[in-house]
């Protein structure tokens, strides 16, 4: 168990050195000069050589990047804005709460759609319930979340009024206009509803597939010789095995939505990881798009090591070695 | 009074191409503290006949009729709940592979004192104290600690035991066995057909024995039913039906046979395949593989009748009387002048 600990965590480093390589290489390959873009439209080619000596992108792209190794490794800071001159740190501090809690709540929606309605499929298939999740299936398979969001917001936020139509409240901290928890729930309802129609869709196939699976088990028919009634050959039998794959489904997709809700974050103006990545991108501004690179990272090599761990422990044919 | 009393079961389900009739009129009998063997070859209705009774088929697609009375009660038509009452508890099934039939993701222990407190009121302590003891009775090493392995953690042997101890514990009537050695290698077969025969006369229970292996009827049955294609071919007690065998089917099963007593290059086989059940053929559903086959055969449809001098032995063939006793004995006697 430690040395498999030990070994994920080894593979974890080069995976993550291996990932910010791969981002300030392709950073590089984008024909701009991040010096112009930091300095504005005013600067003169003289004010541009000097911005850029004084954001270090006039040195060589693997000086660059053993600074921003140096920097996290000694001082953990992830660097300062190309743009803004904040610290990367509290850039990615701000946005990730955010990121998480569309991320966590969508992902409670989206389970708690899920396994009721792909667990019924799967009991009675070809049912007038079936074939309706199975057509809701294809929709939110099919629709684009930046559509759903605008189709949702035009509706609910500005035909009904039941909704805002975009932006984002704190939990605890109101450092905007509004804050706390039922406005932070409040604002949420719509990106949480349209972050988790994707998932709910092919969660929704998962689950009734797997479920039908267990159902013909050798041992599911032995617990009902035993004289178990239905439920008990539900809960016990056929869920316990039909949602050990979800597990690890859900880890796996929770860990890379924490890298941003791109779509979703856009659509409703969220202050998220999504949108300050696009933001930091379009602004030439490496720091900040790193700085979020290695957040993702970490989020989806933690994700993964729970969801090992986890599965270890509800599993009890996988051993961890 | 017979333990269960089956007649005339039927059994189809229902298919995109069609109705398959898989069980198609089949009736047997089984008294207390014997054993019944159902052999016939795969797809033959063996397996389904003993689902059937169980109530074990899909429900969604099977039509079931007939009855299968059991202590007075007709198993088709009792409620769910109180069929539920009498599986695992009066009748109980052991299955063919012993590697799927238990749930991996619970400790052997959990699933004995599952099947305990289905139908015992007894505290969680006491059922374990039950289980271990069955555990041990059907001879697993160590069952203190095994009890609380997973089932992953068994060899397939050591499972099929598991699978007849959870059968066993709640002491019931009747065992339905479906091909409980087939997934077994040979040594293991011989120790379990062992321990079912033990265990049959500690517990006094009944046993229904589905098999396609003739060596295992020999071994343990007292009765025998010979399945083709869904319906009895012929049905008698296992003497008569090994020294006077009267339906060709029969002597092909006889006849493909492996021995070690003679050296044969090549076994006997019955030639062709099993007919399909969606459309099974008309007349003797064997006349297209039956080396006996007569304008009769194609056209009209033997019934079940006894044989002379017996009234419990009964066959479903046209073949005269004289011609099968005579094929019968040359049957034997081929394999016993094989044998010396």
């Amino acid at each position: 168990m430690i040395r498999y600990l030990i070994r994920r965590i080894l593979w974890a480093v080069v995976l993550f050195f291996a990932v910010t390589v791969v981002s300030y290489v392709l950073f590089f390959i984008i024909p701009a000069n991040p010096a112009k873009q930091a300095c504005g439209q005013a600067c003169t080619s003289q004010d541009v050589k000097r911005v850029a000596h004084a954001l270090g992108t006039d040195r060589p792209i693997y000086v660059q990047y053993g600074k921003f190794v140096k920097h996290l490794v000694i001082d953990r800071s992830l660097g300062y804005s190309y743009f803004s001159r904040q610290s990367v740190n509290s850039i990615v501090g701000a946005a990730a709460p955010v990121t998480a809690s569309l991320v966590v709540g969508g992902a409670i929606l989206w389970m708690l759609i899920a396994i009721p309605v792909g667990v019924l499929s799967a009991l009675r298939p070809r049912s007038l319930l079936d074939r309706t999740s199975m057509t809701f299936v294809l929709i939110g398979i099919s629709a684009h979340p930046i559509w759903i969001g605008l189709i949702f917001a035009y509706f609910f936020g500005f035909r009904l009024h039941l909704t805002p139509i975009t932006g984002y409240c704190d939990f605890i901290n109101p450092s905007t206009d509004c804050g706390g928890p039922v406005q932070w729930a409040y604002h949420l309802v719509l990106p949480w509803l349209t972050f988790a129609i994707l998932f709910a869709a092919l969660y929704v196939r998962m689950i009734r597939a797997n479920t039908l699976d267990t159902m013909n088990e050798d041992y599911v028919r032995t617990a009902r010789a035993k004289g178990a009634p239905e439920w008990l050959v539900l809960r016990s039998h056929i869920l316990r095995n039909a949602m050990l794959p979800v597990v690890t489904m859900l880890g796996m997709d929770i860990g890379l939505a924490l890298g941003g809700a791109v779509f979703t974050e856009t659509v409703y103006s969220l202050p998220g990881l999504g949108k300050t990545a696009v933001g930091g991108l379009n602004n030439y501004d490496l720091p900040t798009v790193q700085g979020v690179i290695v957040f993702a990272t970490l989020a989806i090599i933690i994700f993964n090591l729970v969801v090992d761990l986890l599965y270890a422990w509800i599993d009890p044919r996988i051993r961890l070695a | 009074m017979a333990l269960l009393e089956v007649r005339d079961l039927k059994t189809h389900f229902r298919t995109d191409d069609g109705i398959v009739k898989a069980v198609d009129g089949v009736s047997f009998s089984i008294e207390k503290g014997k054993t019944l063997g159902i052999v016939g070859e795969s797809g033959s209705g063996k397996s389904v006949t003993c689902l059937t009774i169980m109530g074990l088929n899909p429900k969604r697609n099977t039509i079931s009729s007939g009855e299968a009375i059991f202590n007075g009660q007709n198993l088709l038509t009792m409620s769910s709940s109180d069929l539920r009452e009498i599986r695992g508890n009066d009748i109980a099934m052991i299955f063919q592979d012993p590697m799927t039939s238990l749930n991996p993701v619970h400790r052997i222990g959990h699933q004995l004192v599952e099947a305990i407190q289905l139908h015992r009121d007894v505290s969680k302590k006491q059922a374990r104290a039950r289980a271990l003891e069955l555990l041990k009775a059907v001879g697993i090493p160590r069952a203190e600690r095994r009890i609380d392995d997973y089932p992953h953690q068994f060899s397939g042997g050591m499972r099929q035991r598991v699978m007849i101890a959870m059968a066993l514990v709640n002491d019931p009537d009747l065992l339905i066995a479906d091909e409980p050695t087939t997934a077994l290698d040979v040594t293991t077969q011989a120790q379990i057909l062992k321990l079912m025969t033990t265990l049959q006369r500690e517990f006094d229970s009944a046993i229904i024995m589905i098999t396609h292996d003739l060596g295992v009827i020999a071994e343990i049955a007292d009765d025998v039913v010979v399945m083709y294609a869904a319906r009895v071919a012929e049905q008698g007690n296992v003497d008569a039906l090994f020294t006077r065998p009267q339906h060709p089917y029969t002597w092909g099963l006889l006849g493909s046979l492996p021995r070690l007593d003679t050296d044969v290059d090549r076994l006997v086989q019955i030639q062709g395949q099993p007919p399909s059940l969606l459309n099974p053929p008309r007349g003797c559903r064997f006349h297209p593989r039956c080396p006996y086959v007569m304008g009769i055969c194609k056209t009209e449809e033997p019934h079940l009748m006894p044989v002379d001098g017996d009234r419990t032995h009964t066959q479903a063939c046209h073949l005269d009387q004289t011609t099968k006793d005579r094929e019968a004995e040359k049957l034997l006697a081929g394999t016993m002048a094989e044998a010396s």
